[in-house]
């Protein structure tokens, strides 16, 4: 089954050389005049001020950690969505079962996202 | 089931691989033509006509443009991520579609072709390039590969205007995967399975409305999914950073966003990855609401012909998609970041929970 999935690998590959090419090309054939001028990055017509790479807002990396713990709960989701249709199939008083299950994951889930929501997390201001 | 894995098999599976890379090499030259005739359109004037009929050949010009302009790495510039980063946007907007099926399966019958016997014994001709029964994990897997591009990009410029558009775009895309993760898994539910052709196949044929209109059995009109298919696609506008989500660019505060300091062909390789990444979402929003390569109201024969015309399906339907993106980009501004944010996680996120537990009462109640 491994096998089936070396046509990804193929094509990864042949973006990568894509890639190289169109920039190898651009290389060899662009021109090639550099002067300080034109390599001073842009400041909006001012000389560089200082770094650009300063801290960022603390909301970012807040956005981040709940971006991971949703999306595990999120890739938790997935095998049960998978199975749920042949689970529903089996005899009386399963289905329910199974669909009760995820309600309750859901409602776990619910009662962090609420926490997270008033403790103003999605908030811009 | 044992694995056969002849010369056959690595023959066509080139072929496929062939046939969707050119085709995905092709859209951006054809898109960007789009978009700005639909531009011009849209804003009453004549948009690109110089080159070629109706400016048709712009695209190629630009292209030849591209390579021929200086390639100018800015001081201060990390040299390597830098260099890196365009083809690092590149290679997830090329592989996505790899396991999207454009076509119905055919049959291809044993024949002979200069003396040699070829598909012996007949064979079943699926057209996705890998038909892996994890098909959608693989899509977000490379899809949110895409904001490493971004983001490389942005740091390694010494920018401040890159800088913020990468940081920006970041914390947007992985907000918007949520919501567009959590919808897919409303599809996924009703198909019962990960892998794309099946997706396809349970959309494929008619239900019927009221027990006399018959409406093609696509997610879009079901009315367990319609909540999922309107965040799935506002999502992909997101995801794909296209107004009125287009926080990595935002021409009017950040310049270019994180594409400021890119020039030559460097910055053509973003700007098809862009044009890349719009059309594999287009194509996955397709095959996950939009019945795939099902024709409505026909039942395609599994023949050569059936292939042909349900490859005609999924390229109009991919076609109009595009076409909703152009429009919507020139029809509706750009929305403010804080805006963006708490709709992200505040509507589109509950929205989708709520479709997923919707989609599973249906089920359980055997309605769907």
């Amino acid at each position: 089954m491994t096998y089936s999935f070396v046509p990804i690998l193929l094509m990864i590959l042949a973006a990568a050389i894509l890639g190289a090419v169109f920039l190898g090309l651009n290389t060899i054939i662009g021109k090639k005049q550099r002067n300080p001028s034109k390599l001073a990055p842009y400041e909006s017509g001012v000389p560089l001020l200082d770094e650009s790479r300063k801290r960022v807002n603390v909301k970012f990396y807040q956005i981040a950690m709940l971006f991971i713990l949703f999306d595990i709960e999120a890739a938790f989701l997935y095998p049960w969505a998978v199975i749920y249709r042949n689970a529903t199939l089996t005899p009386a008083g399963i289905s329910w079962f199974v669909f009760g299950e995820m309600l309750v994951f859901v409602l776990l889930l619910g009662i962090g996202y609420i926490y997270v929501w008033k403790k103003r997390a999605f908030d811009w201001t | 089931m044992s694995y056969a894995f002849d010369t056959t098999d690595i023959v066509l599976s080139v072929v496929k691989i062939a046939v969707v890379l050119l085709a995905l090499l092709n859209v951006v030259p054809i898109m960007v033509w789009v978009e700005r005739r639909g531009s011009a359109l849209i804003q009453d004037r004549p948009g690109p006509n110089r080159v070629g009929p109706f400016g048709l050949l712009q695209s190629f010009a630009d292209a030849l443009k591209f390579i021929l302009k200086e390639d100018i790495i800015p001081a201060g510039a990390h040299k390597w991520i830098y260099t890196l980063a365009p083809t690092f946007g590149l290679l997830p907007a090329l592989t996505t579609i790899a396991v999207v099926p454009w076509g119905r399966k055919f049959f291809i019958e044993e024949r002979e072709f200069l003396g040699r016997t070829l598909f012996e014994g007949g064979r079943w001709f699926e057209p996705v390039i890998v038909n892996v029964n994890v098909g959608i994990l693989i899509v977000f897997a490379l899809a949110s590969l895409g904001v490493y591009g971004i983001v490389a990009a942005g740091w390694a410029s010494n920018n401040k205007y890159s800088m913020f558009g990468a940081i920006r775009a970041s914390a947007q895309m992985i907000s918007y995967e949520l919501a567009l993760t959590l919808a897919a898994v409303s599809v996924l539910l009703a198909a019962g399975s990960l892998r794309l052709t099946d997706v396809v196949w349970q959309q494929s044929g008619t239900f019927r409305l009221f027990d006399t209109i018959p409406i093609p059995a696509w997610n879009a009109f079901s009315p367990a999914m319609w909540i999922a298919f309107v965040v799935f696609v506002v999502a992909g506008f997101a995801e794909t950073n296209r107004l009125p989500f287009d926080f990595a660019e935002a021409e009017a505060e950040l310049v270019a966003g994180y594409h400021t300091e890119y020039s030559s062909m460097k910055f053509a390789l973003f700007f098809m990855a862009e044009y890349m990444a719009m059309t594999t979402m287009s194509a996955l929003i397709v095959t996950l609401f939009l019945g795939g390569w099902d024709i409505p109201w026909y039942n395609e024969p599994p023949t050569f012909l059936g292939f042909i015309l349900s490859v005609a399906a999924f390229v109009a339907k991919v076609a109009l998609l595009l076409f909703v993106f152009v429009w919507v980009r020139w029809t509706i501004p750009r929305l403010k970041y804080d805006i963006l944010m708490r709709l992200g996680w505040k509507v589109f996120l509950p929205l989708a929970f709520l479709n997923i537990v919707i989609v599973a009462a249906f089920i359980a109640m055997r309605w769907l």
